[in-house]
């Protein structure tokens, strides 16, 4: 609190600031004393925010270890495996509903799914098997075809993954891997 | 930067010749651009052409200030008091009422209450306020105290006013005569104008004669 002589604004009464009641105190009409801020104030906004955000970060950590889930969908067929060339792709979505996802033949037996959404802004990625990447021309991101993880540009985490299964000469999706690394 | 310490505003409202020059000055303010915070007055419009303009006097304890229940009227350092700061203005208009000098504006389309700040944009800069450099009778005078005893020997600047049990002391200096050490507002309120009586009383007459008849 500053001190009465550096004050520009008098109380009507002209009693020091010391004998005002508190209120006149706590708004001080000084525009000085207005934007001053206490150390104990910072140190009580500081503790408080930081509490804050500790207690979101352990109650997304719980939510995650105790909420359950709803486990993984069931294995739905999504493809013939014939019906795609080798370098070849086709949109699904697992389970219904689902945003785009992507099915990739990369080889004779070979398959890769992944959400067709970039991870850094979601824009729609296109697969390109020649140079064994996927590539999402918003912001030139580049992601590895087999991994689904980010090798160049703003993508920071792996494209979601979808797990295959072959039966029968059917592609089954069966699961969906959420990564963040 | 504040407002130089040696600079300060004097009113001399016996020398307002009504020209509105400050008024219109004053909207050029880049403050307030367009808004015109001085309001010229009729001191007794029926009887007189005596104008006085109405600027801040930027009180030491501002009432308007003291009433605010959103703590938005502030004083800078210079003893300027400011606009309401917007964030906090809640266009209550408890200012606009308590003022005695009644300076406070309301823009109602802005819900903000706007003031003279004494031109701070240019006084801090060591300018002169809009009003006080067109003003052409010096009712209005943005400048030193030994300019002003020079121009006015005959006046005193005084900054005292009393409001019934209110006294208020103001960083703007009324110039007014010798004897004078206090503006006791309320008081003077009862006293007839001094000045020229243009009282045309035509109509007062006929009713006379018309009451004589009955």
């Amino acid at each position: 609190m500053a001190q009465d002589a550096e004050r520009v604004t008098t109380p009507p009464d002209g009693r020091p600031l010391s004998e005002q009641p508190r209120w006149r105190q706590d708004f001080p009409i000084d525009w000085e004393e207005d934007e001053y801020v206490s150390r104990r104030d910072l140190v009580k906004f500081i503790v408080l925010t930081s509490l804050a955000f500790a207690t979101g970060q352990f109650w997304l950590l719980g939510k995650q270890r105790f909420g359950g889930g709803a486990g993984q969908p069931q294995p739905v067929p999504i493809a013939e495996a014939g019906e795609l060339p080798i370098g070849g792709y086709k949109m699904f979505s697992y389970p219904e509903g689902s945003s785009p996802r992507l099915l990739i033949r990369t080889g004779d037996e070979s398959f890769v799914a992944y959400d067709q959404q970039c991870t850094h802004l979601l824009c729609p990625v296109v697969p390109n098997v020649e140079e064994d990447a996927l590539h999402c021309p918003c912001h030139n991101g580049w992601f590895d075809l087999q991994t689904g993880r980010p090798t160049a540009g703003p993508p920071r985490r792996p494209l979601p993954r979808i797990t295959l299964e072959i039966r029968d000469g059917s592609i089954y999706a069966t699961g969906i891997e959420e990564r963040t690394v | 930067m504040p407002v130089p310490q040696d600079m300060e505003f004097f009113m001399d409202p016996g020398r307002c010749i009504g020209c509105q020059a400050c008024v219109q000055a004053c909207t050029e303010c880049d403050t307030h651009k367009g808004q015109s915070m001085i309001q010229l007055d009729y001191i007794d419009r029926g009887h007189s052409p005596q104008t006085v303009p109405v600027v801040c006097l930027h009180c030491d304890s501002p009432t308007c200030a003291e009433v605010c229940p959103a703590d938005a009227i502030k004083r800078t350092d210079d003893g300027v008091v400011q606009t309401a700061r917007k964030p906090r203005c809640i266009a209550c208009n408890n200012c606009v009422l308590a003022c005695p000098f009644g300076v406070p504006k309301m823009n109602t389309e802005m819900h903000l209450m706007m003031k003279c700040d004494m031109c701070y944009d240019r006084t801090s800069v060591g300018g002169k306020p809009m009003c006080a450099s067109v003003c052409p009778s010096g009712a209005l005078y943005f400048g030193t105290r030994e300019e002003m005893a020079r121009m006015r020997p005959a006046s005193k600047p005084v900054n005292t006013f009393q409001f019934g049990m209110q006294t208020i002391h103001t960083k703007v200096s009324m110039m007014v005569p010798e004897d004078v050490d206090l503006v006791d507002v309320v008081s003077s309120m009862h006293e007839p104008v001094v000045s020229h009586d243009v009282t045309d009383d035509v109509f007062m007459e006929n009713m006379h004669e018309e009451t004589d008849q009955d």
